[in-house]
């Protein structure tokens, strides 16, 4: 998802060192803002005619704590991963990926996911583009997977709200299930379920740019431009996911939270799953979901199997991907991502 | 007359670009005819991966997002 500049007016012809201090400045006002969410938020709190130990007050805390917080990390990483995808492009992957040994490929294409912008609504064009340039099916699919699975909006805001225990956790465990499930539809040989007319096409990319030159102001730029984009477009999923979370921390007793998504019933692994795929939201909408779900004592496996399934297998994507790949190759994928989201549920909940 | 094409699916960047591509035509004064491709299989065929994208006249100028308005002058006057 780059972005170029665009609509900026005046700002956009500034000087460099005008962008160079805007960064820092508003770096040090996030920062000095983020360590004031607690008083903010308890200060918001006691202004409402609410018990402050009640269902109701727990609720209101959780929630006036978690939107400037999550916001104001939103913002931030936004724009830091803005900037570092600047150097990267959809071409350029393909043009590293195509030359390499295919065993190579697997997890240099998982990486590659999460470092390259690209939006889901180029996720056809760039299906087509790498297929037809000889990338292998698998390490195409390991890197559509890693792209959604292990973004760094949804890493930096488990390492914010969770800590960066579970944050490890979960970048390595996603990492390897891109890998790995890649790995494996790749072996399958899965080719002739593609639609017809996509394997017919064997002409390679026509189009040859020149690369353009940005400098670091451009960059800086571009992600402020991601930053109006996307926390643009995302902030109405992050108040419903808080929404959620915050019912969940102030109503549900502990017991039942226990019984549902606890490490005892076997059964809530898949059961996340099954609930997790149909669900649509972005990272910053469920990750305040998965704050409350673990602060409530829900099972680390459970909970890492609904974040996954939420995250990388949604039902839009499926419909995009359904104009290349036939129902049977859908839900062989969903399949083999399923099992690898499954094994991570279950490994973590036998472990702890 | 310079045939411009605008590749994208439908996204909000792709009719942004379309209108910026306007615009810019507006501002040099020539005449553009504008298409815009939004069939995943016909913008993956030009060699277009991230959306939107640009030709000019068959030549793809541009892929990757909305383009900067300065270069997009630049394009349509060469």
């Amino acid at each position: 998802m780059t972005t170029r500049v665009h609509e900026l007016g005046t700002l956009r012809s500034a000087p460099d060192w005008v962008w160079y201090a805007g960064v820092i400045v508003a770096a040090v006002v996030l920062w000095l803002a983020y360590g004031q969410l607690i008083p903010f938020s308890e200060w918001v709190t006691s202004l409402l005619p609410v018990a402050r130990d009640s269902h109701t007050g727990e609720a209101i805390a959780f929630f006036v704590y978690d939107v400037p917080k999550v916001l104001l990390l939103l913002t931030g990483i936004v724009f830091v991963t803005g900037v570092l995808r600047s150097w990267f492009s959809p071409e350029k992957t393909r043009a590293i990926l195509a030359g390499k040994r295919e065993i190579l490929g697997y997890p240099l294409a998982a990486l590659l996911g999460v470092l390259t912008p690209f939006c889901s609504c180029s996720s056809v064009p760039l299906f087509i583009g790498f297929v037809s340039a000889g990338i292998p099916l698998g390490v195409t699919f390991s890197f559509l997977i890693a792209g959604p699975m292990v973004g760094p909006v949804g890493l930096g805001l488990l390492y914010g709200l969770v800590g960066w225990q579970i944050a490890t956790i979960y970048l390595v465990f996603g990492f390897m299930i891109a890998t790995f499930a890649g790995w494996m539809l790749g072996r399958m040989g899965l080719e002739r379920y593609l639609q017809d007319w996509v394997r017919e096409l064997n002409a390679g990319p026509v189009g040859e740019l020149p690369e353009e030159r940005l400098t670091l102001a451009d960059r800086l730029k571009i992600g402020l431009e991601q930053v109006r984009e996307i926390v643009g477009k995302v902030w109405i999923w992050v108040l419903i996911g808080i929404g959620i979370g915050a019912a969940i921390h102030g109503y549900v007793p502990e017991e039942m939270m226990l019984r549902i998504m606890g490490g005892e019933a076997w059964w809530s692994v898949p059961a996340a799953v099954v609930v997790g795929v149909p669900m649509y939201t972005n990272a910053a909408g469920v990750i305040p979901i998965v704050e409350a779900l673990l602060g409530k004592g829900a099972a680390l496996g459970t909970t890492l199997a609904f974040m996954m399934s939420v995250i990388a297998l949604s039902l839009p994507e499926m419909i995009i991907l359904k104009q290349v790949l036939t129902y049977r190759l859908i839900a062989i994928f969903v399949a083999v991502v399923s099992m690898g989201i499954l094994a991570t549920g279950f490994l973590f909940n036998a472990l702890l | 007359m310079k045939n411009v094409k605008v590749y994208g699916p439908g996204c909000k960047r792709c009719e942004t670009t379309e209108v910026m591509v306007r615009d810019a035509a507006a501002n040099l004064g020539i005449e553009v005819d504008v298409e815009k491709v939004t069939d995943p299989r016909s913008i993956a065929m030009a060699g277009v991966m991230s959306t939107p994208g640009i030709s000019v006249d068959g030549k793809l100028v541009h892929v990757g997002g909305l383009p900067d308005a300065a270069k997009l002058e630049g394009w349509l006057t060469a």
